[in-house]
């Protein structure tokens, strides 16, 4: 299995947290950037965040663990997020949810054994009226049954 | 000829298959040696025909939908030959549940391309900074002032005295911020516009900026929306392509900047206070008012800081005047709403019109009842936020001050569809979930209070000392409704409380029997 994501890095980092050091406000952007490369926030990162912008690495630390997108580990290669906000519930959501954890055999918010597939809720994707939905690696779906969802769950396992 | 065709790419069109609509249309024209031209438009928020095919024709544009990639060469056929087809919904512009609406703010969505400034201004986009930038700040302010824009994020409150507030302040530098956070469930306009139209947003963001001497915005957008990012960030390369940001905009002696920053998950993040720290780069925690963010916002600067529909409506008042747009609504609710059908309904979309229309109209009309086909029975509305309306109440008009008069609120205007199926203690135990897994933790109603409340709730659910649980979650709600510092804990309490009234009968045994009982 390959990773489209780069091994961390600290030269790496240096240089990502170097490009965006300069912006007003810059934790977030870093942050982001951080794990659009690596695929998580590694630890080593953090201290060296904290440094670029002459903040203390509990501040830093702080604002890592304050939202939820941020990942302190690398996700499964794939990564199959649920809405599970009221419109998708309205629309049946909740048994989809139910059916994916029993297909993949880990409850929402885990990575499988095997290290392929992560499940997460999502609180909306801003796809309401064409609910349930999800989101397989950026990949929006709508109008999520049953038959779609087992294909979604399939190709999540490749 | 070259045949002009337009698919959306509007995400929630993408969701259920318009790039695949596109790669099929694309195949089939080559393969018949038709000439055509694909425009990715926003979507027209019907989303039960997306994705939507339109083809331009001396009639105007012909819609076809729902389409799917199997579909592509028939369409092409029934388009040349302008042959009947059974996906052909006529024109567009026709369309019944299109035409009843009012499009002031949504006038150009899933019309213009949206990478396109040429096309934005062709649609008579920028005519209402063009205007703007003739005025001085004080008539800018008569104008929105006249209008009666309320803040369309949910708050509802006046835009003109909010920008008026920041105009009179004095600063080194101010700032303009666009509250793209828009996570409440059941909304998504702020999606469909900046996928849509984002240069609507821009040039209200601009001549907000113009108005009170601001020079540079942020639109702070959720990360769940990328779409939406990328097309705001396309969009803003374009504007300042074409002079329309930067330094000298439209050739005035005015500078505006625009930067997108994308937040991470933090439902909170849409308070206003909790986004201007996060934009800050800290933990999204909500600050105390006063000071309000039009004395001391971001950075510490004076900021305007409003919802995208509340900006994407100026450049309308500015092009056509404050009586144009007051001239819409009812009561001290001005101008149009766009409102958003989700969840369990048929006709699911984003339905823009004057204030005033009733719940019902909207669920039952114009929503054409649930997509399941069995009887709606509760309808949220305005968000995780909102409070739960049964059909009892579906004679309140869609105003601020009615659905406040009935517990409610409208919010950012999303309602979700529920039919019979649907278990309100659930409901009401999931809206204090949510709370607890979104709350920022600063203040102790909120934080701990909805733990409580779900541990409370699961206890009514499992049917142990009902009537005293039940008791204690109305008192619990009072505390968080008076007691929190936001909108979170404070509103909670809404969808929890409107569930409990309206429903009783699914918080375990009736307590009129179990009174007896005991």
């Amino acid at each position: 299995m390959t990773s489209a994501y780069e091994p961390w890095n600290e030269a790496r980092g240096a240089e990502i947290i170097a490009e965006h050091a300069k912006l007003e406000g810059a934790t977030l952007v870093i942050l982001h950037a951080l794990q659009e490369a690596f695929g998580y926030v590694p630890e080593p990162a953090i201290p060296m965040v904290a440094s670029a912008l002459n903040l203390s690495r509990a501040e830093v630390h702080g604002v890592f663990t304050f939202y939820h997108d941020f990942r302190k580990a690398p996700a499964g290669r794939h990564v199959l997020k649920l809405c599970r906000a009221e419109a998708c519930q309205a629309a049946g959501g909740d048994a989809l949810a139910a059916r994916a954890e029993a297909k993949l055999g880990v409850a929402l918010g885990n990575t499988t054994a095997d290290e392929r597939v992560t499940l997460e809720p999502i609180y909306c994707l801003g796809l309401c009226a064409t609910a349930p939905s999800a989101m397989l690696d950026g990949r929006v779906v709508g109008r999520l049954d049953e038959a779609r969802l087992d294909a979604l769950v399939k190709e999540a396992q490749r | 000829m070259t045949m002009r065709l337009f698919v959306p790419r509007d995400a929630g069109a993408v969701a259920v298959g318009a790039d695949e609509v596109v790669t099929a249309l694309e195949l089939a024209a080559e393969k018949r040696g038709l000439r055509i031209e694909i425009i990715r438009t926003g979507s027209r928020g019907l989303y039960w025909l997306e994705p939507m095919v339109e083809v331009a024709t001396a009639a105007g544009r012909v819609a076809f939908g729902p389409v799917s990639a199997m579909d592509a060469a028939s369409l092409l056929d029934a388009m040349t030959a302008d042959a009947p087809h059974p996906l052909r919904l006529g024109v567009t512009d026709d369309i019944p549940w299109l035409k009843r609406q009012t499009r002031l703010t949504f006038a150009r969505c899933g019309v213009v391309d949206p990478r396109s400034v040429e096309d934005y201004r062709a649609h008579g986009g920028y005519r209402g900074l063009e205007r703007a930038l003739t005025l001085s700040s004080d008539e800018i302010l008569a104008d929105v002032t006249a209008s009666g824009l309320r803040g369309r994020g949910g708050a509802g409150f006046p835009t003109g005295i909010k920008w008026k507030t920041v105009a009179q302040a004095s600063a080194d530098q101010k700032y303009i911020v666009c509250n793209a956070d828009e996570g409440d469930s059941g909304t998504f306009a702020d999606r469909m516009i900046m996928e849509g139209d984002p240069f609507v947003v821009i040039e209200g963001m601009t001549i907000a900026g113009v108005t009170v001497g601001a020079t540079k915005g942020y639109i702070y957008i959720r990360s769940e929306y990328p779409h939406a990012v990328e097309a705001m960030n396309a969009a803003i390369a374009a504007a300042g392509r074409a002079g329309y940001l930067g330094a000298r905009i439209g050739g005035s002696a005015h500078s505006f900047d625009l930067e997108v920053r994308v937040g991470a998950g933090a439902y909170v993040c849409g308070e206003e206070t909790s986004l201007l720290e996060s934009l800050e780069g800290r933990r999204g925690i909500v600050r105390a008012k006063p000071p309000l963010p039009a004395h001391k916002g971001l950075f510490g600067r004076p900021t305007v800081i409003n919802n995208v529909l509340s900006f994407a409506a100026i450049p309308f008042i500015l092009d056509n005047g404050a009586k144009a747009y007051a001239d819409f609504g009812m009561g001290r609710s001005r101008g149009t709403m766009p409102i958003q059908l989700a969840g369990n309904v048929k006709h699911g979309g984003l339905f823009e019109t004057a204030f005033g229309i009733t719940l019902g109209e909207l669920v039952d009309e114009i929503g054409g009842g649930s997509f399941t086909g069995r009887p709606v029975r509760a309808v949220q509305v305005g968000g995780p936020l909102g409070a739960y309306f049964p059909r009892a109440l579906f004679d309140t008009p869609f105003d601020y001050e009615a659905f406040a008069a009935r517990d409610g609120l409208i919010g950012h205007g999303g309602i979700v569809v529920f039919d019979d199926s649907v278990d309100m203690a659930k409901q009401a135990r999931f809206a204090m979930e949510f709370c607890a897994i979104e709350s920022c933790g600063k203040c102790t109603p909120c934080r701990i209070g909805s733990t409580r409340g779900v541990e409370t709730i699961e206890k009514i659910m499992r049917g142990e000392r009902v009537l005293e649980n039940l008791a204690l979650v109305e008192d619990l709600c009072n505390t968080m409704k008076f007691g929190s510092l936001c909108a979170l804990g404070g509103f909670t309490p809404y969808p929890v409380l409107s569930a409990l009234r309206h429903f009783r009968d699914d918080f375990g045994p009736a307590p009129a029997r179990l009174e007896a009982a005991e």
